[in-house]
């Protein structure tokens, strides 16, 4: 059985002067359809588990293994393969296009898959339905208001079906309201099959989410799979 | 709310991964949003290509537009025309051709035409109040009847001289003499005094771009011409001995056209020389008048060399002015290059992203610039009254030029981009 995000012993060490040892040794599995929140403070290793779950930078040592692939020993061309078909994305600053419309940006998910333009643009309006913007299709990004905004981004993290979406500080620059909604859309997402991993300094947030990983100083520092019922199938 | 599109959250099996793909069509419309979404940018930068593709092709255009309309001058005017004066004096000469020179030289088999004149030694006056050293740079001439034919002349009103006229005081004047002496029509029946005489004006030439001299001339038939003379020589003989002098009557010509064979020119202008004055051929000297004109052709091109370095210069500034943009460009949108290495661009990717947006601008600034370059042509070519005359190889030329330039000015911020790494790009600002 495959989990979709399995970290076995990853050290990541950033060269210095001073060296920087942002991971230190992290073992983790995250199974299919799992909803779990990374928390942490700042400088305690949490973005760097990002991208290296992401495959955006590359573990000094130790094994990646993303849906069954392992991805520690990819070159470039291979990691860009992997992140267009396996991995979603969700940024706190949402990076939308601005001079596109929501189903623009959304269609840009599947931009580097080589999907035809028609039906990228279909399964884009699907997935922005499956956020709740049906009706904000063809608003540009400033039209909307931060808590669209990045259900727009969402829209764009899911329209490929990766095998895990990658959430970083989703409600960072939203407010308490919008955030409460981004949370339910995630929870929802998630009911309706998308392993979701959200990455937070907000133990508020974590706490309102099935799993909590908390890390520290490159380590994991608890795992607390509460409701470890409702994750497994 | 359902979230279907989401997938059901279905096992995979680990399989190979088919690589990252953008197609070509959006190669070229994610080269092209870089673009729409900074208009007044792209304007500008493209603006710096548009003006430097322009000079070249305009100065390339506006040459050719003039070179074409010289060799149509060229060709109208003949490249058969020879001319023969005496080399003046220098050596021992007398600075005069024999007197029957125009009738030897009609007898070379290959020339069409010929004619003379013979500059006069007397003064062209208005009329008899005006100091008769004032005369303007007017020369009086005896003019041979083909005169006209022989250089393809044209009239600018009034008529020619003709077996009658030229025995009677009648004048026709060349284009610069009309307007010295303030000839506008000849109607009126305007006299001026040469050589003591009056002559009635009855016509003015246009300009001869073959033979300028003529066109200071006033020209009077060569009958009346002798009997000036005459009158000349005889007030002369009662004070001074002229009787070592030319045979009164005999007109020395100070030059002689012709028109030949255009296959023999080179053949009738060896045998010149000795045909003119067989005992001292290397006193006359033989022209071409044409070969002035291809000479200036030729000095015009000169010209164009130097304003297409120019053009080139301004060129390679638009391009520095793409590359400037284009680095600020990558910089930036960094967080865009993150996102789309997020979604799976690889390098290469990003790296013809940006190639493609430089080149789409350069393309832009090429094709305006080709534009205006016609444009500036055509305009200088219509209030020269030229034909307008742009050289395709000029629009094609410029067009790969910007291009090139595009392509250059592209490359590096291209691979800035590229070599970013997704986690620096992904970094906010």
């Amino acid at each position: 059985m495959t989990a979709a995000v399995e970290l076995l012993d990853v050290v990541k060490t950033y060269e210095g002067p001073p060296p920087v040892q942002a991971l230190d040794g992290v073992t983790l599995r995250i199974e299919h359809g799992e909803l779990a929140a990374v928390v942490g403070p700042s400088g305690s290793g949490k973005s760097t588990m990002l991208h290296v779950m992401g495959t955006l930078d590359r573990p000094t040592s130790g094994r990646v293994l993303i849906d069954g692939h392992e991805v520690s020993s990819l070159g470039d061309r291979r990691l860009s393969a992997v992140r267009s078909q396996l991995i979603g994305f969700v940024f706190q600053q949402f990076f939308l296009v601005d001079g596109a419309t929501a189903i623009d940006n959304v269609a840009n998910g599947l931009l580097y898959r080589g999907v035809a333009p028609a039906e990228r643009r279909q399964r884009a309006a699907e997935a922005l339905i499956a956020v709740g913007l049906g009706h904000r299709l063809t608003h540009l990004p400033n039209q909307l208001s931060g808590g669209e905004r990045q259900r727009v981004a969402f829209a764009r993290a899911i329209v490929n079906r990766p095998a895990i979406v990658l959430a970083d500080e989703p409600t960072g620059n939203l407010d308490s309201n919008a955030s409460d909604a981004i949370l339910d859309l995630i929870r929802q997402l998630n009911e309706a099959g998308s392993t979701i991993v959200v990455i937070t300094h907000d133990r508020e947030v974590a706490g309102s989410l099935p799993r909590q990983i908390a890390v520290r100083d490159g380590r994991i520092d608890h795992d607390a799979a509460t409701r470890v019922a409702a994750v497994e199938r | 709310m359902t979230a279907t599109a989401a997938g059901s959250g279905r096992r995979r099996t680990p399989e190979r991964l088919g690589p990252s793909r953008l197609r070509p069509g959006d190669v070229v419309a994610v080269g092209a949003s870089g673009l729409t979404t900074r208009k007044t940018r792209t304007v500008l930068s493209a603006l710096g290509i548009a003006l430097g593709i322009a000079a070249m092709v305009g100065v390339l255009g506006i040459s050719e537009s003039s070179r074409a309309d010289l060799r149509d001058q060229i060709t109208a005017l003949g490249t058969n025309l020879l001319t023969v004066t005496p080399t003046g004096g220098f050596g021992g000469g007398d600075g005069a051709l024999p007197a029957e020179a125009q009738a030897k030289v009609s007898r070379i088999g290959p020339v069409e035409r010929v004619a003379d004149v013979v500059e006069l030694d007397v003064a062209v006056l208005r009329n008899d109040l005006v100091n008769e050293n004032e005369t303007g740079g007017i020369t009086a001439m005896a003019a041979h009847l083909d005169l006209l034919t022989t250089l393809n002349g044209e009239l600018a009103f009034g008529s020619w001289l003709t077996e009658a006229s030229a025995a009677v005081p009648t004048v026709v004047l060349g284009s610069v003499a009309a307007e010295r002496l303030g000839v506008i029509e000849v109607d009126q029946g305007m006299m001026l005094l040469i050589g003591g005489e009056w002559f009635t004006v009855i016509g003015v030439l246009e300009p001869f771009p073959l033979a300028p001299d003529l066109d200071r001339g006033a020209l009077v038939g060569q009958p009346i011409a002798e009997s000036l003379v005459v009158g000349a020589a005889a007030a002369e003989t009662s004070s001074v001995d002229t009787s070592l002098e030319a045979p009164v009557g005999e007109l020395s010509p100070s030059a002689i056209y012709l028109r030949t064979d255009p296959s023999q020119i080179d053949a009738v202008r060896g045998v010149l020389g000795s045909t003119v004055d067989p005992q001292s051929p290397d006193e006359v000297s033989i022209s071409r008048p044409s070969e002035l004109l291809e000479a200036q052709e030729a000095t015009e091109s000169a010209f164009t060399n130097l304003f297409l370095g120019l053009g080139a210069v301004s060129l390679l500034v638009g391009g520095v002015g793409i590359a400037n943009v284009m680095v600020i460009a990558v910089i930036e949108r960094r967080n865009e290059i993150g996102l789309r290495r997020a979604l799976g661009a690889t390098r290469p990717h990003i790296r013809r992203q940006f190639l493609t947006e430089a080149l789409l601008l350069s393309a832009l600034g090429g094709a305006a610039g080709v534009a205006i370059g016609v444009a500036v042509t055509a305009l200088y070519a219509g209030s020269q009254g030229w034909r307008i005359v742009v050289p395709p190889l000029a629009m094609i030329g410029g067009f790969g030029a910007a291009l090139a330039i595009g392509a250059v000015a592209g490359l590096y911020p291209a691979m800035r981009a590229a070599g970013l790494a997704p986690t620096e790009a992904l970094r906010s600002s």
